[in-house]
């Protein structure tokens, strides 16, 4: 039985991980490693952010072109990028840990997507762009996770993922705006924005070169398995393993889209119009604050509990778009709800996982809750809308609710603490 | 490799890859300037008065390059090509009748661009404004003046995001009671009550009864014809793909742009008319695919707007499906011809 963390807790890299914690002292720095890949996401994320602003605007007046139709093939490209985010996984952990290059060629595959959006001018070409940029962010996801949770102690592990999460939501946060001030600066400046997103990401991409150790070859590692594909699906076998990629899909199967928690939020608590746009950044400010300290909850109570919580935040955000009363307050209070749903569950489902995956296989493993999570909300996505069209907003909402107690429950169960969690 | 020379090498990256930010940055901050002179052989462009009842005249957003670019500006229908008289205000999209205009146009704020729609009295004076929720698209008044409409492009909202919608509001503008979106609206579609999460209006057009209007309502991939009634406020499927529709003065047909099949994803349209009675379709004369709510200039002959060297040009062909497109002025969008 493998256990990753079985060899004590020592880190897989010694160059890029927090020293060991003496006992009595509560707070250890966070590796430099988490905080350079921190750094890189922070900036990948003012580029990616600084596109996604604008096009938009770019599409409808700078191109002339109708968006609307755009969106038909996501549903497509929804299952390659799984395949995508598989491979990288496996690719990341063949050869003794290549998660650094698998990473920095998706970083660079999205990077080099910036100069192409401006020599596309139709839809066809602009959307075979964007599904690259998608392609490199697939590719990058789990290496990068697979890193964080490699460069950090089992004991640290939330906050170091509570950490990458804050710097990678404050990036999406600082992008819009920098887009927005080049806008400003210039006319029609759509392609000074692409132009310095370009720019920005290849930063990106030298802090990760730079600054982020590759895996030093870890005789260690060889003994416990061999990082082949059929390894990589055998960890499915592993109780652990199962449970939490079967929970993450279930828990995924009640989580509705953000796109519909907005509609929902518009249509149901009468957000006025002009505030639907910035609907998101109160998202996005939530996670931001709540990422470290819900981290380092995690670190303490243990992840699963935490990850759980994470879905009562989104239980509670349901509960209260179902109740017909207008509070002026109520709209802050759902997206204060849906923040701390994503700061308790996206990085801390990482740092849950990491505890049962072991250290060859981190990055398939990872890969493999992710993608099945990812699965679960678009499959969501899909009821969710069939359900709204048969029956309306409210029971729609009413039945996710339902199917998110009925999950969280059974999840409950299934996610009882581990040996080392019950251990503390 | 040390820490030092790491350092030294990102330090070295970063300040060539800001040379070329910077540098991008001030070569697009340059065109302000081109754009502010005017352009050799365009159109004459005068400051004056505009007002929205002499008859006669067409009002439109002008886009010549030179210092009344986007202003609203108007010419004798007569002469659509000759002398432009600019009146100071910019819209992005305009449209007027009976002495009410509509005026689309961005807020330039601190931290991000806002839109918003004002409505204007003859003189262009602001009577009321009200929030758009993101970048217009359609605007239209009913023929009394009493009631005005807009659509906009509300954008994705996640990572590389492709899903777009539109909003589609009606106000009345004697009350200023707004509808911020159709979607309050009931939907019949095919004699049953319809809901889904995927509705979509836009290009509102009106009646002269100021109850009935007409709209594309999408969901499901398909575009529909629908009639509105504001009392009810109900909308009923007619036809189907039918989008940007355009009632014409006598109210018996619908101009329309349908999304003919074998055309190119950026170039589905062409313009076609509707007869409400017959429910028969119409192909007009226009080989090129047009992206706007067409205007009637009378009952016998449509004016849209393609894509030119400044923006969009003016065009007109006749309603019965006969002719050939003509050119009526360049850099031009947005017309709307005042008939009292």
């Amino acid at each position: 039985m493998y256990v990753a963390d079985s060899r004590a807790s020592k880190p897989a890299s010694a160059e890029g991980a927090a020293r060991p914690t003496p006992a009595g002292r509560r707070r250890a720095a966070v590796a430099p490693t988490v905080l350079a890949l921190g750094t890189v996401s922070l900036i990948t994320d003012v580029s990616s952010e600084m596109v996604t602003a604008v096009l938009p605007l770019y599409l409808v007046a700078g191109l002339g072109l109708s968006p609307l139709g755009f969106g038909l093939l996501d549903g497509i490209y929804n299952g390659f990028s799984a395949l995508v985010r598989l491979a990288g996984g496996h690719l990341a952990d063949r050869g003794g840990g290549r998660h650094k290059w698998v990473a920095g060629l998706g970083y660079g595959i999205s990077a080099l997507c910036k100069p192409l959006l401006l020599l596309a001018h139709s839809l066809t070409p602009i959307g075979l762009v964007l599904a690259a940029d998608r392609t490199g962010k697939g590719l990058r996801t789990a290496p990068r996770d697979a890193l964080i949770s490699l460069s950090s102690t089992p004991e640290t592990r939330g906050r170091a993922f509570g950490v990458h999460r804050a710097m990678d939501t404050a990036g999406a946060l600082l992008g819009p705006l920098a887009a927005f001030l080049i806008l400003r600066a210039t006319v029609d400046g759509y392609d000074a924005v692409f132009t310095v997103s370009f720019c920005v990401a290849v930063a990106g991409v030298l802090v990760l070169v730079l600054f982020v150790p590759g895996s030093s070859s870890a005789p260690a590692i060889e003994t416990a398995v061999r990082p082949t594909l059929r390894a990589a699906v055998g960890l499915l076998r592993h109780r652990d393993v199962r449970r939490i990629t079967v929970c993450a899909l279930l828990l995924g199967l009640a989580t509705v889209s953000d796109s519909f928690v907005y509609l929902l939020l518009q249509r149901r608590l009468g957000v006025p119009d002009r505030w639907f746009a910035l609907l998101p950044l109160g998202t996005a400010a939530a996670f931001l604050l709540l990422a470290v300290p819900l981290g380092r909850l995690a670190d303490r109570v243990g992840s699963r509990r935490v990850f759980l919580a994470g879905h009562g935040a989104l239980l509670l955000a349901y509960a209260l778009l179902l109740t017909s009363w207008h509070g002026t307050f109520l709209p802050y209070a759902v997206l204060l709800l849906h923040g701390t749903f994503y700061a308790a569950t996206d990085g801390v489902l990482m740092a849950a996982a990491s505890d049962s995956v072991p250290e060859a296989l981190r990055s398939s493993g990872l890969a493999v809750v992710q993608t099945g999570q990812a699965l679960a909300r678009f499959a969501c996505s899909l009821g969710f809308g069939a359900a709204w069209s048969l029956w309306g907003d409210r029971t729609a909402l009413l039945a996710s609710t339902v199917a998110l107690l009925l999950c969280a429950t059974v999840s409950l169960a299934f996610l009882r603490p581990t040996a080392r969690e019950k251990a503390r | 490799m040390t820490i030092r020379n790491r350092v030294l090498i990102l330090l070295a990256a970063v300040i060539a890859l800001a040379a070329v930010a910077v540098a991008s940055v001030l070569h697009a901050s340059a065109r302000a300037e081109r754009r502010d002179r005017a352009q050799p052989g365009g159109p004459r462009v005068t400051s004056g008065t505009v007002t929205l009842t002499t008859p006669g005249r067409m009002v439109f957003r002008n886009m010549a390059w030179g210092p009344h670019r986007d202003e609203l500006t108007t010419v004798p229908a007569s002469d659509p090509s000759g002398p432009r008289t600019a009146s100071g205000v910019k819209c992005l999209r305009f449209y007027a009748a009976s002495g009410t205009g509509v005026c689309l146009q961005a807020v330039h704020g601190p931290v991000s661009d806002t839109y918003r729609a004002l409505i204007l009295d003859a003189h262009l004076r602001t009577r009321a404004h009200y929030d758009v929720p993101g970048i217009p698209s359609r605007a239209r008044v009913s023929p009394t003046g009493h009631f005005a409409a807009w659509t906009a492009f509300v954008g994705g909202d996640s990572y590389a995001g492709t899903n777009f919608s539109t909003r589609a509001a009606i106000v009345d503008v004697r009350t200023g009671k707004l509808t911020s979106s159709l979607e309050a609206y009931r939907i019949l579609k095919d004699g049953h009550a319809y809901h889904a999460p995927d509705v979509n209006f836009w290009g509102v057009t009106f009646a002269g009864d100021d109850r009935t209007f007409y709209a594309t309502l999408a969901t499901g991939g398909s575009t529909y014809l629908v009639r509105g009634d504001l009392h009810t406020r109900t909308v009923t499927t007619l036809h189907r793909n039918v989008e940007c529709p355009s009632l014409s003065p006598d109210g018996t047909r619908i101009a329309y742009k349908k999304r003919v099949k074998g055309l190119p994803k950026d170039a589905p349209w062409r313009l076609y008319v509707l007869d409400l009675r017959t429910m028969r379709e119409t192909p007009l004369a226009e080989p090129r695919s047009v992206d706007d709510q067409a205007v009637w200039r009378d009952n016998h002959t449509l004016v849209y707007a393609l894509p030119g060297d400044y923006g969009a040009d003016l065009y007109t062909i006749p309603a019965d499906g006969t002719g050939k497109p003509h050119r009526i002025s360049t850099a031009a969008v947005s017309p709307a011809y005042l008939t009292q």
